[in-house]
């Protein structure tokens, strides 16, 4: 797909597009890498520093890379092991281990994946072990040289490094610590996590081997900056093969940016949530509608998806409910304004529900019992409703206490939406007392 | 219609039957297909798709990933009683049996990783593959650590793959407490009435017009729609009624375009079929049988529901109503119920109803085993020893699950009790026995 182009001949529209998707995609999609980290340049420099002179110099550190979901840690962290090595005696010696929370759930799965990336399956072989330290320093020791004057630098990378902390007795972290505090061989150890107190999960002999630097990641861009982000996000690097496309492209992205309902649209996006992540969804889903009948992105694009990302899916949901369902909310909706909250049950729902059909006199909505708990058991399979105590299996199920997980607005809201809703229910839902 | 699919990187020809095969959900696969993008580009590493029961969630992904003949494994999660079988399942649709082979007995999510990583570094996609999950919601019960592993798949295992969750539930529900990799959502809208209308009228028997069938349909969902819009429910409700529906017109009383006759025909059976098909009190193959024999003794009244056949010993069933006054009566008023000269009561005071809501409405409450008996003896017309008998019938009430006992069993001496029938299942019980309970119940005095 990639074909240079040596002369400047205007490709056709349909490979410009699908360029377009390609370079786009990866980078919204596949977390490409940026060239230099925005707004990070500082911890970038630090991290590169620390982790230089354990690959260099053999020195031993520890670090945790601390910040909100979405906000860079892990880019961050890939582009200083970019940069670091692309130096040829980092990328000879420095050997890398790489550990994540989520997937390594004990001790024992991390210390096989470790001896797996460090390839020394067949040194360790059917050799058994009489504790973790041993295990872990028996790898450590063959790790080094021949010469056994110096070892290769080791850098662990611990990724979700929160879930490491609920392993039994922190194993795994008190041996990385404290070698790294010991000068047993040259390891570096970076935790990467989304919780601020994750030193408080540590025990108190795994925090004191600790070497409590931390790198915070915690940026807080302003509204013009995020916007300029949004535009170098969608806009085109020099190196795309069609000049003249790329500089319609980018022109259009920039006349996107300076739209005024665009930008309200962003702002509000901005005023909920600042990270890269959520970013990204946006201009996904604009960019998914970015094809050869529409070869830029329009404003009306970006306010729809960012529509997308705004709705609020309960509501929607409730779209979906039948009359008889819809009734039971309202008539739990009643419930909950006069009694304040109090959890009820289908007999209290059924019987708010009689009292507004007698009013009505009209029998369009008279159902039996059981279809009526049938539609109950559907809205508590939809996790509208959840049971207060879920052990009590002895109650009937007509009498077990539910509470509503919906909001009153929301309900309200849904109301409005629903399509060929009933003047009575309507005016039944408005209605302050049942 | 059709129009709708466009995506460059695919056969014209194929979107066209893709089209075809997805009725009024044109705008959702389109939407799906644009996120997609063409066979090679990366994609959103999870994509969360939610709405109700059969609104074609699944459908369309089976139809867009098989007629595009894209990579794909489809696991539905009902089926996973282990992690081991998900993994196996999606080793073995993207690598084929060798790789599915590889996993340890009780593998772990690193295990799986690490076989995946292996197997794609050996053959890397030439396309995004896909693992459509079903039933997703079932992902929060098993490991904690699987709902935010799946999501950042893409991640973890370095290769263009897409993970889409499918669920009737929201996403808000799912999400962790430490947060996780927000999948990008996309809601699949219930259908409209006439979208309804539209999908339930293909379903048409070849040996009858459009018209009629489509009447047909237009009497089914008059009645049920306001209850279920269940699509697959309302299918077989359909197909399980037509032929009472052609009835008059085999025997030639009316012509097929007297909708009137017709619906005052069908309408009563209908709200039957609610009252027994949609509850599955009856299978469809009682029902059918139900159908014929109404037709030879017509009239015969027959209560379908079954809990009205129940069998009871005598003695039981006073036992029952015994407990069922015990559990809905304040135990303030039995001396009013069940003492012959109870002496000047306060008509007043005894009325006072300071509670507000009836015992009907809060269900029914404990009470101990002497209060049973006591009651017991004074609504049974003859006199009754307290035998071995009686205490066995009480435990084989608790073991039909008409009693249930809530003390917990070391407390041998008093045990406590309830009640747990309906209204509607007493009645039915006191009229076998003569026995008019409304009037000593407290809550209808």
């Amino acid at each position: 797909m990639s074909k240079r182009k040596v002369n400047d001949a205007p490709l056709p529209v349909g490979t410009c597009i699908s360029e377009v998707q390609d370079i786009l995609r990866k980078r919204l999609c596949h977390q490409q890498l940026p060239d230099t980290p925005e707004g990070v340049q500082a911890q970038h420099k630090h991290l590169l520093e620390l982790l230089k002179r354990t690959a260099i110099h053999g020195e031993s550190n520890s670090v945790l890379i601390v910040g909100p979901r979405g906000s860079g840690k892990t880019m961050l962290l890939k582009c200083v092991l970019r940069d670091l090595l692309e130096e040829k005696e980092v990328e000879r010696n420095l050997l890398q281990v790489h550990l994540n929370g989520l997937l390594q759930t004990d001790d024992r799965i991390a210390l096989q994946e470790m001896t797996r990336q460090l390839h020394l399956e067949n040194v360790v072989g059917d050799k058994v072990f009489g504790s973790f330290a041993e295990n872990l320093s028996f790898l450590l020791e063959a790790l080094k040289k021949g010469d056994r004057s110096s070892s290769r630098p080791v850098l662990f990378v611990l990724d979700e490094f929160d879930l490491f902390a609920h392993h039994k007795n922190q194993t795994l972290l008190y041996n990385l610590f404290d070698v790294s505090q010991s000068a047993q061989a040259p390891v570096a150890v970076v935790g990467v996590t989304c919780r601020l107190d994750v030193l408080e999960l540590l025990e108190k002999r795994v925090k004191s081997r600790f070497s409590h630097r931390q790198i915070h990641l915690l940026s807080n861009p302003t509204f013009s900056q995020y916007l300029e982000r949004v535009q170098t996000q969608l806009s085109l690097q020099d190196d795309f093969p069609d000049k003249t496309f790329a500089q319609d492209w980018n022109a259009s992205v920039k006349t996107l940016c300076e739209d005024k309902s665009v930008e309200d649209a962003l702002q509000r996006h901005y005023n909920s949530s600042k990270n890269f992540r959520s970013n990204h969804m946006l201009l996904m889903l604009c960019l998914s509608r970015v094809s050869v009948a529409n070869p830029a992105i329009k404003p009306a694009d970006l306010l729809e998806a960012s529509k997308m990302c705004l709705i609020d899916a309960q509501a929607n949901m409730l779209h979906g409910l039948s009359i008889l369902e819809l009734c039971l909310i309202i008539a739990m909706k009643h419930l909950n304004d006069v009694y304040e909250g109090e959890p009820f049950n289908l007999q209290m729902v059924h019987n708010e529900f009689k009292k507004f059909l007698q009013r009505k006199s009209n029998s369009m909505y008279n159902f039996e019992q059981p279809v009526i708990m049938k539609a109950f058991e559907h809205l508590q399979q939809l996790e509208m409703i959840r049971p207060v105590d879920s052990s009590s299996v002895k109650t009937q199920r007509e009498y077990q206490l539910m509470r509503l997980m919906l909001d009153n607005t929301q309900v309200m809201e849904a109301l409005q939406k629903y399509p060929q809703c009933p003047t009575d229910i309507k005016q039944w839902a408005m209605s302050a007392y049942g | 219609m059709s129009a709708l699919l466009q995506q460059p990187g695919y056969e014209e020809e194929r979107l066209q039957t893709v089209s075809k095969k997805l009725p009024c959900r044109e705008v959702q696969a389109g939407m799906l297909l644009s996120l997609m993008g063409q066979p090679h580009q990366y994609s959103y590493p999870s994509i969360f798709i939610y709405g109700h029961q059969s609104s074609g969630k699944s459908h369309v992904l089976n139809v867009l990933l098989k007629e595009l003949e894209l990579p794909h494994a489809t696991v539905s999660f009902v089926e996973c009683v282990s992690v081991a079988l998900l993994f196996e399942q999606v080793l073995l649709s993207f690598f084929g049996c060798d790789a599915a082979s590889l996993l340890p007995r009780s593998p772990s999510l690193s295990d799986f990783v690490r076989i995946y990583r292996q197997q794609s570094s050996q053959s890397p996609a030439k396309q995004t593959r896909y693992i459509v999950m079903e039933k997703a919601e079932l992902l929060r019960d098993s490991d904690a650590n699987l709902l935010p592993a799946l999501l950042r798949l893409q991640e973890l295992v370095e290769d263009n793959v897409t993970v889409i969750l499918l669920s009737e539930i929201v996403w808000d529900r799912f999400r962790p407490n430490t947060g996780c990799f927000e999948p990008l959502l996309l809601h699949f809208p219930d259908y409209s009435k006439g979208e309804l209308q539209h999908i339930l009228a293909q379903d048409r028997n070849p040996s009858y017009s459009d018209e009629f069938y489509s009447a047909y349909i237009n009497i089914l969902l008059g009645v049920f729609y306001s209850v279920c819009r269940d699509l697959r429910e309302l299918r077989h409700l359909a197909a399980l009624n037509f032929s009472k529906f052609c009835e008059p017109l085999a025997e030639g009383k009316v012509k097929e375009t007297d909708t009137h006759k017709l619906w005052r025909n069908i309408e009563p059976h209908l709200k039957k079929a609610m009252q027994t098909v949609y509850l599955r009190e009856v299978s469809s193959l009682q029902w059918e049988q139900m159908q014929q024999m109404e037709e030879k003794e017509n009239g015969a009244v027959r209560g379908l529901s079954a809990h009205t056949h129940v069998e009871l010993p005598y003695y039981s069933k006073f036992l029952l109503i015994a407990a069922y006054l015990a559990s809905f009566n304040p135990a303030r008023t039995d001396k009013r119920f069940f003492v012959k000269h109870h002496g000047k009561i306060k008509k007043t005071n005894f009325l006072k109803k300071n509670e507000k809501t009836s015992n009907h409405l809060l269900g029914p409450k404990p009470f101990p085993l002497d209060r049973l008996l006591a009651i017991f003896y004074s609504v049974v017309d003859s006199r009754v020893a307290p035998t071995a008998s009686i205490f066995s019938q009480i435990s084989s009430l608790v073991t039909l699950q008409l009693l249930t006992q809530v003390s917990h069993g070391d407390q041998i001496d008093a045990p406590k009790y309830k009640c747990a029938v309906s209204m509607d299942f007493i009645c039915a019980i006191s009229r076998t026995v003569n026995f008019e309970i409304i009037k000593y119940l407290y809550d209808f005095l």
